[in-house]
């Protein structure tokens, strides 16, 4: 199985490719990808650095280009392809039907993975890309239990690759307002979900809020350790009572279900976190990286190594993994 | 003139509550009306069976009907009950997903696209009418100046797909595999207890400073706020936008219709109180802005 790591830097990209990733992926300085935030992502230059860094490392290169441009933006989505393309990269990542089309009129010897944000969730809806865009591959949305994966990938006609560790989008992806319905912007729309510049801090008599656009996402009391406003992890009242009512602040790990997903063939494991620092990113490789070799010498032996755990938990939202949709209790 | 429809209900609703509101919908003045279980799949109050015969009285009553197929398809299970809609032939097929689309293409039926479709730009209309796309909805996270550009550009190439715009109700902004529902009573998703029959409008998820935000109904969640596009009627209908969906609730759905009939009439209809369940009004996103944010139309 393939590690996938996220790189939303040169640095980030190296630390990633230094320990042990099979392939990063990256996004240009826009909003044609679904991590638009400042500081983040690559130019041109930077780009080429990278992608001559990674392939003399052995380790392959892919672009997200996986928002969904409208009329205004079309040309310039169209120019992200080219120049994704130019640049030699290994794979695109798309979601949008019409820039699928494209990119597999036009550059049909660079390979097309469907992203997450492409809404798969059956083997019928891989069979629609597949027929019609000649996808080579096709990121799962995080929605699905095992079980599930099982039947998809049984079917499939196109590899897969999966979300492995990372923040968790309980809501099917590439399908999800809430963020534009909040503030302005979606990851669809301009790859960005609770932006950055709709965050407010503030320190009240209550306790210390974050606010979404001005929305009331939490309230932290004292010795409460205070989480970036994504507003499906917010604490919200519903009938009464206060609580979690869509998603605690928990991060995705699914160590556990490595033996499972290898038996299900499933290609590629995915990190989450363009928008993480290259340190981070270098220990989640790492850790990945052990594991992952661990199950090369034999799926029946495999244990998970109680320090993977532990540096992985020390990584996450709120100290707190869950294996997620993966695990039908959870839904 | 503009048509009207009635979306698919996306409520949980009991079987006598579904064939008196559609009983009432065929004495209603919309002209299609979209039918089926589009959120979730353990929503078995009606069979496929009990649909198709409420389909065959809307339709002995001039109405065009529609079959929506469900929008997040996760198991076999979902995949045999959207082949069996999308094997009929006599009504046109509403693809939500991406499964549907394969479906309906496969067997060369005609079909239209739903709201949570993603369909942004002329190019992805291009592919999908070669496919057979008939009339196709726009994402409502969309607005007016992306649905100018993108009917000008069908119109250049001289493509007649008709478009249609979520007009009124709550609307569908997400999906999940959790069901809130059975998360706020504690109870797992796979033995649910139906608690959604219990909410007919679903569950309002308020902030702590009590300011309505979203409703939770099973799997999915909807806007907080009521969407309402009635007086941008006039301005839709010389863009050229073909129908406004109408998004159905258990109170008031008739005299929210009649209103949007007289207005499509060029009729401004009083504006009387509604006997609604309540909800803060919102079109932000229709200016292109938030989608709670309400812009006042001073046309």
């Amino acid at each position: 199985m393939e590690l996938v790591c996220p790189a939303g830097s040169l640095p980030a990209l190296k630390a990633a490719v230094d320990n042990g990733a099979n392939a990063v992926y990256l996004g240009f300085k826009d909003s044609t990808n679904a991590r638009q935030f400042a500081g983040l992502n690559f130019n041109d230059k930077r780009a080429g650095e990278g992608i001559e860094y990674a392939h003399s490392k052995g380790a392959r290169v892919f672009c997200a280009i996986n928002t969904y441009p409208q009329p205004d933006g079309w040309e310039s989505w169209k120019t992200a392809v080219d120049r994704a393309a130019d640049l030699g990269v290994d794979a695109i990542i798309l979601a949008d039907m019409g820039l699928l089309e494209y990119a597999a009129n036009r550059h049909p010897q660079v390979h097309r993975h469907l992203s997450v944000q492409g809404s798969a969730t059956s083997y019928e809806a891989l069979r629609f890309y597949k027929d019609n865009f000649d996808i080579r591959r096709a990121v799962l949305p995080r929605v699905l239990s095992i079980d599930q994966v099982r039947g998809v990938a049984k079917h499939s006609p196109v590899e897969l690759e999966v979300f492995a560790f990372g923040s968790l989008c309980i809501m099917a992806e590439g399908r999800c307002y809430l963020s534009s319905y909040l503030t302005d912007e979606s990851p669809n729309t301009r790859g960005a979900c609770s932006p950055a510049k709709a965050v407010r801090w503030q320190e009240t008599p209550k306790g210390l809020e974050s606010r979404l656009n001005g929305v009331l996402i939490d309230r932290y009391g004292k010795g409460e350790s205070a989480g970036y406003p994504t507003l499906c992890k917010g604490r919200f009242e519903v009938e009464g009572s206060v609580y979690h009512a869509i998603e605690e602040p928990v991060s995705l790990n699914t160590l556990d279900l490595l033996p499972e997903l290898k038996e299900l063939g499933i290609s590629a494991v995915k990190i989450e976190g363009r928008q993480r620092s290259p340190a981070y990113i270098a220990d989640v490789a790492r850790t990945w990286r052990q594991a992952l070799d661990r199950l090369g010498a034999g799926a029946e032996d495999f244990r998970v190594d109680p320090t993977w755990n532990s540096t992985l938990a020390g990584l996450s939202e709120g100290g707190l993994t869950t294996i997620g949709a993966y695990h039908r209790k959870w839904k | 003139m503009m048509k009207l429809s009635l979306g698919p209900i996306l409520w949980f609703w009991s079987k006598q509550t579904v064939f008196d509101f559609y009983a009432n919908a065929a004495e209603w003045p919309v002209d299609v009306v979209y039918l089926g279980e589009t959120v979730c799949s353990r929503r078995r109050e009606l069979k496929l069976n009990d649909w198709l015969e409420i389909a065959s009285v809307l339709k002995d009553s001039g109405k065009q009907v529609v079959l929506s197929t469900q929008t997040l398809i996760e198991s076999e299970a979902d995949l045999r009950a959207l082949r069996k809609i999308c094997s009929q032939q006599e009504y046109l097929v509403e693809a939500n997903d991406q499964s549907a689309l394969q479906l309906a293409t496969q067997n060369k039926l005609p079909f239209v696209t739903g709201p949570s479709m993603n369909i942004y730009n002329s190019a992805t209309l291009k592919l999908l009418a070669k496919q057979g796309l008939k009339g196709w909805s726009l994402p409502v996270e969309l607005g007016r100046e992306t649905l100018q550009k993108l009917i000008g550009e069908l119109n250049e190439d001289g493509l007649d797909l008709p478009a249609e715009v979520f007009a009124w109700g709550f609307l569908p902004l997400a999906w999940s595999s959790r069901c809130f529902t059975a998360r706020h009573y504690n109870l797992p998703k796979d033995n649910c207890e139906f608690r959604c029959l219990q909410h007919p409008d679903g569950m309002e998820l308020r902030s702590r400073e009590s300011q309505e935000l979203f409703r939770l109904n099973g799997i999915s969640t909807l806007s907080g706020s009521r969407y309402d596009l009635m007086r941008e009627m006039p301005d839709m209908k010389k863009m050229g936008v073909s129908t406004v969906r109408l998004s159905p609730e258990h109170q008031g759905m008739e005299e929210v219709i009649r209103r949007y009939d007289q207005m499509r009439r060029g009729k401004v209809p009083a504006t009387d109180p509604l006997q609604l369940v309540e909800a803060p009004p919102c079109n932000g996103y229709w200016y292109g802005k938030a989608g709670m944010d309400l812009v006042i139309n001073q046309a």
